[in-house]
């Protein structure tokens, strides 16, 4: 087919319009204004629903579509509908990146949801700086982060372990055995609590990582053994905190003198090893499903409802779905052609709501959440039984293991 | 010395666990000389056949060891019959197509019950510590290690007492040859092939209580088993379960010297060595070619 004088002009006529409807919009000021099109707000939910970390992480995405189907159902952020795009990055880092990517850059998500190891949040962290988008961080994590574009809405170091390591201290004794999983998230823990144990004149009888994945505890179990400690303190994650409990419990050894004191054993993991290989462990966080407060009373039957009267609603997934509502107020305070993601930001900061685990609030220096820490002890029937609660919420310090820096507005700031 | 007696049982318990998982594929590799990598997935679907067991029939572990075995071995029957039999002298598509298969399993479990970790729960009875050799050591720990003998034990009397393990033998030798004496050749394969299933099944549903149950746990296991198979020597039963042993004594002495980590790769770096200098593994079958 030759083209025609007649066809070419059309399409060129065809082009010229075209452009005439479309080219102007890049030049208007506010082009963002596609964040909040024919009243929806995209967002972007990112939690593995398959792969090695789908175990936890798919719990994480139903606390995340909880929150927004509440918001919605109850006329959305001043009449826009969230609207949720969810993507499954299979555990890997890599993929993380890439959905990360696709949901900022082609979706215009406004804000992200997602990742529960610090290995997937550092792997999308370059996304949401360079873009300037806005990342939802719902885990507990190591801390020793001080990001623009993170909204952090876990605990981080100082908050698990400031009330928990000198109450073990006190209560059982001085002789710490550390053990955790190999990866940077044990480790900056395990240095926190060093730190904390040197302050209160404790003893680390041992400090030993196990691969990621690792289910065989009978040679660990022998030192534990030989060097007697008064509290095993353990950042051990995933399946291997099933497999360290059900073998220590074989192995017979006696939680009432000898327990494991966990940063990481929430209900979730009970659930898959048994409430009597969990029972009278130790774990601090902000959040157990039993806590009491009307909050907590309908977010877990609004989650069972939902998803299944055998489920269980646990530290990381209470974040996840407090942190939506958070999103939702700050939006709130954001006219429509002001929405973006560095606009979210600074609105979020200083923001309050009474969360599950009490009254939250993200400080506004750091962009982490001042939470509520509590000390738990495992019960047979697979939950706990909370036996400290902090009188005072607490303040996130990110670089509390780092006495010479700090996460300000500025970013980190040392001092020399 | 305490610390070394428990050491050793320690290592024979670590070893007893990895002979459980490997004589499946020792079974399978070793005279039908499939690589299975499908072999993971057989012990995770018995480790959920366990959990489904217990959680809808109420059956305790022990009680539905037998059925576990049938439901796991047909379903390797099934699988030996409609794909890898097909794939007759083949090997490059057979380690394909079982990675498949390991693959659709994997997700067809994850799409059916749920990506969770599922509980199974230690049978009562075995749920103490007893004493051996004055160390106390788990109850269950040692049954595992009486189970894994006797497992072996079958084997080796299937294998070295009766028809089917004859006819096996003579197929390993010379197919073509042992078929002209009227031996079904496949269907010798499609039975081993599923009791090689059958044990895999066993093994995971026998470690379920001990360790954790979830979709991917057999990726871990799979691996742990070819070493053993690997260093044993292939079609060597006996050299099975004495690398199995040598393996759990090993990394059992590391961990407890340095840690899991540092063990887990002196192991590998160790069989890596030696298949260098002994390609045929620890023990070879002398066969007459």
């Amino acid at each position: 087919m030759s083209i025609s004088r007649r066809t070419l002009l059309r399409n060129t006529a065809a082009l010229g319009a075209f452009a005439g409807a479309g080219l102007p919009h890049i030049w208007i000021k506010n082009a963002d204004l596609a964040y909040a099109a024919g009243g929806e707000i995209k967002v972007g939910v990112l939690f593995s629903l398959t792969g090695t970390t789908a175990i936890i992480e798919e719990s994480l995405n139903k606390a995340t579509l909880l929150a927004i189907e509440e918001i919605n159902a109850a006329g959305g952020i001043k009449g826009s509908k969230i609207v949720p795009i969810v993507e499954d990055p299979a555990s890997d880092p890599a993929t993380f990146s890439e959905k990360a990517r696709k949901l900022v850059v082609g979706d215009k998500c406004v804000s992200v949801f997602g990742s529960y190891t610090s290995a997937s949040r550092k792997a999308v962290l370059p996304v949401f700086e360079r873009q300037n988008n806005l990342y939802w961080y719902p885990t507990l994590y190591e801390g020793r982060e001080c990001s623009k574009n993170v909204i952090y809405t876990g605990a981080v170091p100082n908050q698990q372990q400031d009330e928990f390591v000198p109450w073990l201290v006190k209560k059982f004794g001085k002789k710490f055995y550390l053990i955790g999983s190999n990866y940077i998230y044990p480790k900056e823990e395990n240095n926190y609590c060093k730190k904390l144990l040197e302050k209160l004149g404790g003893e680390v009888v041992a400090e030993e990582y196990v691969p990621l994945g690792h289910s065989e505890f009978s040679s660990v179990i022998n030192k534990i053994r030989s060097t007697q400690p008064n509290v095993i303190f353990s950042t051990v994650v995933g399946d291997s905190v099933v497999a360290l409990h059900r073998q220590y419990k074989a192995a017979g050894l006696d939680p009432e003198k000898m327990p494991m004191a966990s940063l990481t054993t929430s209900e979730n993991e009970v659930a898959a090893m048994g409430g009597e290989a969990a029972a009278g462990h130790f774990t601090s966080a902000p959040y157990f499903m039993v806590h009491k407060s009307p909050e907590n009373e309908k977010f877990v039957e609004a989650y069972k409802k939902r998803w299944g009267a055998d489920k269980v609603t646990h530290f990381v997934s209470e974040a996840c779905y407090f942190q939506t509502y958070l999103f939702k107020q700050a939006v709130e305070k954001l006219a429509t052609s002001d929405l973006t993601p560095p606009n979210i930001r600074d609105a979020v900061k200083g923001q309050s709501m009474i969360a599950p685990q009490g009254k939250v609030e993200i400080e506004p220096e750091n962009l982490h959440t001042w939470l509520w820490p509590k000390i738990a002890q495992a019960k047979s029937n697979g939950q706990f039984e909370i036996l400290v609660e902090a009188k005072e919420w607490l303040k996130p310090v990110p670089y509390a293991a780092y006495p010479g820096q700090s996460c300000t507005e500025k970013g980190l700031v040392e001092k020399s | 010395m305490d610390q070394f007696i428990e050491q050793i049982v320690t290592g024979l318990s670590i070893g007893s666990i990895l002979l459980l998982v490997a004589l499946g594929l020792s079974i399978i590799y070793g005279s039908m000389g499939i690589i299975n990598l499908a072999h993971g997935e057989f012990v995770m679907l018995g480790a959920y056949a366990a959990w489904v067991f217990h959680t809808y029939l109420g059956l305790g572990l022990l009680a539905s060891l037998v059925p576990i075995f049938l439901v796991v071995a047909a379903f390797g029957w099934v699988i030996e019959r409609y794909v890898l039999s097909l794939l007759n002298n083949r090997p490059l598509d057979t380690i394909l197509a079982t990675w498949g298969v390991g693959i659709m399993l994997q997700q067809a479990v994850r799409l059916s019950v749920g990506s969770e970790l599922r509980y199974v729960q230690l049978p009562p009875a075995l749920s103490d510590s007893m004493d051996v050799f004055g160390i106390s050591v788990s109850s269950y720990r040692v049954f595992l290690f009486v189970a894994s003998i006797a497992l072996f034990g079958a084997t080796w009397l299937l294998m070295n007492r009766t028809t089917v393990g004859m006819k096996l033998r003579a197929i390993i030798q010379d197919r073509s040859v042992a078929a002209s004496f009227g031996i079904n050749a496949k269907r010798v394969y499609a039975l081993t092939f599923a009791y090689g299933a059958g044990l895999a099944g066993l093994a995971g549903a026998l470690v379920s209580p001990l360790k954790s149950v979830s979709p991917d746990m057999g990726t871990g296991y799979v691996v742990d088993a070819f070493m053993v198979v690997v260093l044993g020597g292939v079609q060597s039963l006996a050299g099975t379960v004495a690398s199995a042993f040598i393996l759990g004594e090993l990394s059992g002495g590391i961990a407890f010297l340095q840690n899991d980590t540092v063990a887990k790769a002196i192991v590998l770096l160790a069989i890596v060595v030696l298949i260098r200098f002994r390609p045929e593994g620890l023990f070879t079958a002398r066969v007459r070619a």
